[in-house]
């Protein structure tokens, strides 16, 4: 799945990417969500993803053989709709190690903590399964559909799924001894199109503070071997 | 076990609450054996610091006895005597690698909060509102000290409690502020503030071989004891400080100034009272009138030093003066680690003995009454150590 043609798409990042972690983040809003959200989840959000400029076809960027496009996520992210999302943070560690954890999926629920479980199928492709309001899951399948190693994942959901979304992660050496520049980008249309993404920002709803609080997991997790907490210690009578 | 609950302004109360328990593999358990009432606690007390919340345990100065270790911690095992700095460090990120622990990037569990306020995080902190990590702190029988293979160090037992108890915080912090003023040979230092860490910034001043220090307060027992640690003094009741100064300094102005003061500076020029009427009704956060003083009479290309503990926004600081004068600004929470082990050797050497600013001794059930005699400055009161378990032999 990988070539000398994908390295240059994944230089420009967007085009390249296809995501189910994004699912998850989806997932999570309308968790945090009103019953309205739990309604339009149920309903079968789609979720999307396009690439960083918007205008790339990203399939076709990322070097994905056309005789997929006619499935459903490639559809579904075709277009420039959606919300663009787009985090970075630097780790004091190596890419290929940063890279090494990542990959392995069913150890990301530790600091993804929206996500109950991931379990590796094969090489490429994963069963998620996330929390859903009143106290329900979501499950999926999803296939990485770009891979650089040490460089970057980009990956999507399979054809007939309830949710559709793509997303990528991507390891860039930052200057001097500062470590790995991490960076996650997503794009998805929620429920009911720009009009919810709307609704949900003005419920207080922030996909890019979520993504920030799991990739800030990530880099305590990986610098510190744990996620500092103050859950479980003793407080007095408020 | 017994706690110091902080409830809302002027409102603190020794409660029962649950024991602390391992919740990370690098955690430790602390049996408390002594801890203090630091002069920053008083901004909690007195509601200057926000994202308090009613039901916080406070206290960031305090040693004790390891009682349980996590099971990632082979540094410290169960019986060791340890005095724990305020500051929580995890000691891998990029910051702590370069010794600067008090901006760990990884302590601080509320670090969306600390980037809203201030653009990043800082380290988290023990008992210091929810803006530094939200740590329940050591005025306690108990404390879970997260990162415990980093910020704790052993102490030898021929040294008592008392004696290594500030290498916690005030020691360590007082001398960064000597330190940071870049001490050369003849230089004159003037330190506003002479409660606990501008005693120790003065003796620290010395130990790094300043020829003079100017002590600037009005309280009496604490202008007594900045001569009795050599300094000379200013009431700045009875006297104009810059002049003062300028008279003790044949007219140059100190080499450096220290504001050992912070946020809560209670002069009494008419910047300081605006300050007052201003900070009263939430138009300001800070009342910096020691900083505004320290920067008028530093002399030309000198250094002001800050330990003093600023939060928020400040209000008419003379910076034409700083920028004319080419002053140097060097402050921030102490990078205690760097400190703490040759300090104690400092200590265990003789040449100091923290524990001259104790004035007051008293179990923690007494706590509240402590916090407000040590606020209104009652009783010749400099710094309150506190015993959660009764006396010990240290």
């Amino acid at each position: 799945m990988t070539s000398a043609v994908n390295v240059a798409a994944a230089e420009r990042w967007a085009s390249a990417l296809g995501g189910a972690a994004l699912t998850a983040y989806a997932i999570k809003q309308l968790k945090d969500r009103s019953p309205a959200g739990a309604a339009l989840a149920a309903a079968g959000t789609a979720l999307m993803y396009r690439g960083a400029t918007g205008h790339c076809p990203m399939y076709s960027a990322a070097g994905i053989n056309t005789a997929h496009d006619d499935s459903e996520t490639t559809q579904a992210l075709a277009g420039p709709r959606g919300v663009n999302v787009e985090e970075v943070v630097t780790i004091n560690a190596a890419p290929d190690d940063l890279y090494a954890f990542w990959r392995n999926f069913e150890i990301l629920p530790r600091f993804m903590t929206h996500l109950v479980e991931v379990r590796q199928l094969d090489q490429c492709r994963s069963h998620w399964c996330a929390k859903a309001p009143a106290g329900r899951t979501v499950e999926w399948d999803a296939e990485i559909i770009n891979e650089i190693p040490g460089e970057l994942i980009g990956w999507r959901t399979l054809p007939g799924s309830d949710v559709v979304s793509a997303g990528s992660v991507r390891f860039k050496c930052a200057t001097g001894a500062r470590g790995t520049e991490v960076r996650v980008r997503l794009q998805y249309e929620p429920p009911a199109g720009k009009v919810g993404a709307t609704i949900a920002w003005l419920l207080g709803h922030d996909p890019a503070h979520t993504i920030r609080e799991d990739l800030r997991r990530f880099k305590q997790l990986v610098e510190t071997g744990e996620i500092p907490t103050t859950n479980r210690q003793p407080r007095g009578r408020s | 076990m017994k706690a110091l609950v902080w409830h809302g302004t002027n409102d603190v109360r020794v409660e029962r609450v649950p024991d602390p328990t391992i919740v990370n593999p690098r955690d430790a358990i602390i049996k408390v054996t002594t801890t203090a009432i630091c002069g920053s606690d008083l901004h909690l007390l007195n509601g200057y610091i926000p994202t308090m919340q009613a039901g916080d345990i406070l206290g960031h100065e305090f040693m004790g006895e390891v009682v349980e270790v996590g099971k990632e911690n082979t540094r410290l095992k169960v019986g060791d005597r340890v005095v724990v700095p305020f500051t929580i460090a995890c000691g891998r990120c990029f910051f702590c690698e370069r010794h600067l622990w008090s901006l760990c990037d990884n302590s601080n569990p509320n670090a969306w909060m600390a980037e809203e306020l201030y653009g990043y995080t800082t380290s988290g902190l023990f008992g210091y509102s929810h803006l530094t990590g939200g740590y329940a702190g050591g005025q306690a029988q108990y404390v879970r000290v997260p990162f415990a293979d980093v910020g704790p160090l052993k102490v030898p037992d021929s040294l008592t409690d008392e004696q290594v108890l500030f290498l916690s915080d005030i020691f360590p912090t007082g001398y960064m502020a000597a330190e940071n003023c870049e001490i050369k040979s003849g230089d004159v230092i003037a330190v506003w503030g002479c409660g606990p860490v501008g005693q120790m910034a003065i003796r620290s001043a010395f130990l790094l071989g300043a020829e003079k220090v100017i002590a600037i307060d009005d309280v009496p027992e604490r202008l007594r004891l900045a001569v009795d640690g050599g300094a000379e003094v200013i009431d700045m009741q009875e006297q104009p400080v810059f002049e003062k100064l300028k008279a003790l300094t044949g007219g140059r102005g100190p080499d450096a100034c220290i504001d050992a003061v912070g946020l809560e500076a209670h002069g009494a020029t008419l910047d300081a009272y605006i300050d007052r009427v201003k900070t009263s009704a939430y138009l300001a956060t800070d009342r910096p009138s020691a900083l505004r003083q320290a920067i008028h009479a530093c002399r030309k290309g000198g250094i002001v030093s800050i330990p003093g503990v600023y939060g928020g926004f400040l209000d008419k600081i003379p910076f034409g003066a700083a920028f004319q004068k080419g002053l140097t600004f060097k402050m921030g929470q102490t990078h205690m680690m760097r400190y703490m082990r040759p300090l104690l050797e400092l200590i265990a050497g003789g040449l100091i003995d923290p524990s001259f600013v104790i004035t007051h001794r008293l179990p923690l059930d007494q706590a509240p009454e402590a916090y407000k005699t040590f606020r209104d400055r009652k009783d010749g009161c400099i710094k309150v150590v506190l015993k959660p378990h009764g006396a010990t032999v240290h």
